[in-house]
């Protein structure tokens, strides 16, 4: 099995960056990271998660669709895509690499939407198991294991280095002219760290959390539970949880009138804001609880009623560290589950 | 204190002066506490907590909450300044609401307690002048004064500006000089230096509005940054630019009615330091226009709008304002 010693990531990173553009995590203060391009001497981050989600490489907060030109009664229409670079995310975990799955779902269905599809198209993704899982983690709950992260390249992280497994064909290519930079090393330290990391994640709080209240088919069954209220009074109706959410999808489409033309562009858009789905004839969602309960609705019940059963969440955690009053989707899936059992 | 919080609130609640309580409600990791509405004695024995990480400020939810009846609210010192100024500004019906001042001793900050390389936290415990964090990795023990949160290392005030009753000792106001010194940081830069300081934090920023929609200050029916027909609506910037002029403004907004609760940079996903945008107004007006301090009644009028003849000129605010 390919194996790469810690004190050779700066060389295959190197390398890497010889064929595409590759971005790590970095420390931008302590315990808090951001990707960023690499480049040599840059340092990647040994903590758990980025801040932001990996959905932005795919998906970004904003991005221009089209542009008009208007001069006199000639309106000429750009398009603002240029050529797309490949490129390559490094130290992926495993929710994040789920959440590409599930924004696939979305975007790569009829009609598939192009800007996202060419991106996919040219990005590598290289995951990493989680060595030291946070008690914000929950990604078990949704069937996914942090010990195979999957994406194109798998690597298992060891106390010396890394075991390296391609997982898809594209996986493959990227790694057969960097054999040199691996040693050969018998797999049996890869699943011992596997083992680790699976123990781990049977210890954390968050263990237990069970999914099986929720899917498809229960609309009827949750939309007027009386829990919502409560739930969500204390939400102060920000977007925090959508915005580091992997796998939160919703944009608005704005036009930007530059003064003599129109940049029409899509931007991150969130359920929690007041101006959600207001529409010409109104907005069917007027306060916090009905904007809240959409939020959850959306990942536990009408994705997989959807997408075949997949739930909308990956159990990454990010809004459990994110959200200003700690109201989460855990907190929301124990108490919606609590009051069935009651009932 | 907790236990005498929730036998004050169950007697409150009993004997019909108040129809809820607006407290702090438990969470999975002891840190998670969301600020919660209580309504009967059960709800409260199980769920009411108040520890070193009730840091939320609960002042603004009272808007909405004294519209609806009348009800109480448990309030730390910095929460009681921002509750007088939206007694000031005609926000809260003072006749629904019942307020207890209760004392504090600085909320931890999560984040500092993580940023020291602690995680898969199950429990905290405070013990004496330190916490002791449970996690699956083993037990910490930190000092409470090496991850108490910025704004409470430089507390502006143990003393409660309004109440109807106090719980506990009451404190009193605190010296300013350490709540200044990242001001007085910014104000040594040189102009270019001070602009790449504030590009870069405000590059980070994703627009969440965390900042806008959890201060106190900004109790706007529909923000000018929300509302479709300003001409200036964003959803998300369409380019930096943007996003710094949101903070901008948004200080100028609150300038002269901002408390410095820090609620803007508690509750920051990007940790963008955002009060040292509201410190600079407090430190000038201070400066310009005499001390004062926002909350402290809630009937002088901020200097911002209101004219007197010894008012700085601007002149006077330019020569100033360049020291």
């Amino acid at each position: 099995m390919l194996f790469l010693k810690s004190a050779d990531l700066e060389r295959f990173l190197a390398a890497a960056s010889e064929t595409r553009t590759v971005y790590v995590p970095v420390d931008v203060e302590p315990k808090k990271s951001a990707y960023r391009k690499w480049t040599p001497g840059t340092a990647v981050s040994k903590g758990l998660k980025t801040t932001r989600s990996a959905k932005d490489f795919f998906f970004p907060q904003t991005e221009d669709l089209v542009g008009f030109r208007i001069e006199n009664k000639k309106i000429q229409i750009l398009d603002p895509r240029g050529e797309e670079e490949d490129f390559a995310v490094f130290g992926v975990r495993a929710c994040d690499a789920r959440s590409f799955g599930i924004l696939d779902k979305v975007f790569l269905s009829e009609p598939v939407d192009t800007y996202y599809e060419n991106r996919r198209a040219h990005g590598l993704i290289l995951t990493m198991t989680c060595r030291r899982p946070a008690e914000t983690c929950f990604c078990t709950a949704f069937g996914i294991d942090p010990a195979s992260p999957g994406g194109d390249v798998a690597f298992t992280e060891t106390a010396d280095g890394w075991y390296v497994e391609a997982v898809t064909e594209r996986g493959r290519d990227f790694l057969a002219p960097l054999g040199d930079l691996f040693e050969d090393r018998d797999g049996s330290g890869a699943e011992a760290a596997k083992e680790e990391t699976r123990a781990i994640m049977k210890r954390l709080p968050l263990a237990d959390l069970q999914t099986d209240a929720f899917g498809g088919g229960k609309t009827k069954e949750f939309f007027d539970r009386p829990e919502w209220a409560s739930l969500s009074e204390a939400c102060i109706g920000c977007g925090t949880c959508t915005f580091v959410c992997p796998t939160c999808q919703c944009y608005d489409i704005r036009d930007y009138d530059t003064g003599h033309g129109v940049k029409r562009f899509r931007c991150w858009d969130s359920c929690m804001y007041s101006d959600f789905t207001k529409m010409a004839g109104g907005n069917p969602r007027l306060t916090q609880k009905e904007r809240f309960r959409q939020r959850f609705m959306h990942k536990l019940v009408y994705f997989p009623e959807n997408n075949g059963g997949e739930f909308g969440c990956v159990g990454c955690g990010r809004c459990l560290a994110s959200c200003p009053i700690h109201m989460n989707i855990v907190k929301v899936m124990k108490t919606l589950s609590e009051g069935q059992d009651e009932s | 204190m907790q236990e005498m919080m929730k036998k004050r609130a169950m007697e409150l609640l009993a004997d019909g002066t108040v129809t809820r309580v607006i407290g702090w409600r438990r969470g999975e990791f002891s840190y998670d506490i969301s600020p919660a509405v209580f309504e009967d004695a059960a709800q409260i024995e199980r769920d009411f907590v108040w520890d070193a990480f009730c840091g939320a400020n609960v002042s603004k939810y009272l808007i909405r909450e004294s519209a609806k009846g009348r009800v109480l609210a448990f309030l730390k010192p910095c929460d009681a300044f921002s509750m007088n100024q939206l007694l000031a500004e005609h926000r809260v019906k003072r006749e629904n609401v019942y307020l207890i001042g209760i004392p504090c001793a600085g909320k931890a900050d999560i984040d500092r307690i993580k940023a020291r390389g602690i995680d898969g936290v199950t429990g905290i415990e405070e013990d004496g002048e330190a916490f002791v964090v449970h996690t699956i990795y083993g037990d910490e023990r930190v000092g409470r004064a090496d991850v108490l949160a910025e704004r409470c290392l430089v507390c502006k005030s143990k003393r409660h500006p309004v109440y109807d009753e106090l719980l506990g000792e009451e404190g009193e106001d605190l010296p300013d000089d350490a709540r200044f010194a990242g001001v007085e940081k910014l104000e040594a830069m040189t102009a270019e230096e001070r602009f790449a300081f504030w590009r870069g934090e405000l590059s980070k920023c994703i627009r969440c509005n965390a900042c806008r929609n959890v201060c106190p200050a900004c109790t706007c029916e529909n923000c000018v940054f929300d509302n479709p027909d300003s001409g200036i609506s964003q959803k998300a910037a369409a380019d930096p630019f943007e996003e710094n002029m949101y903070h901008i403004i948004r200080a100028f907004h609150v300038a002269g009615r901002c408390t410095d609760c820090g609620e803007c940079s508690r509750v920051c996903p990007e940790h963008i330091p955002l009060h040292l945008l509201n410190r600079k107004f407090i430190k000038d007006i201070d400066e310009l226009y005499g001390t004062y301090r926002a909350g402290e009644d809630d009937e002088t009028k901020n200097p911002l709008t209101s004219f007197t003849e010894g008012d700085a000129e601007p002149a006077v605010v330019r020569k100033r304002g360049r020291a």
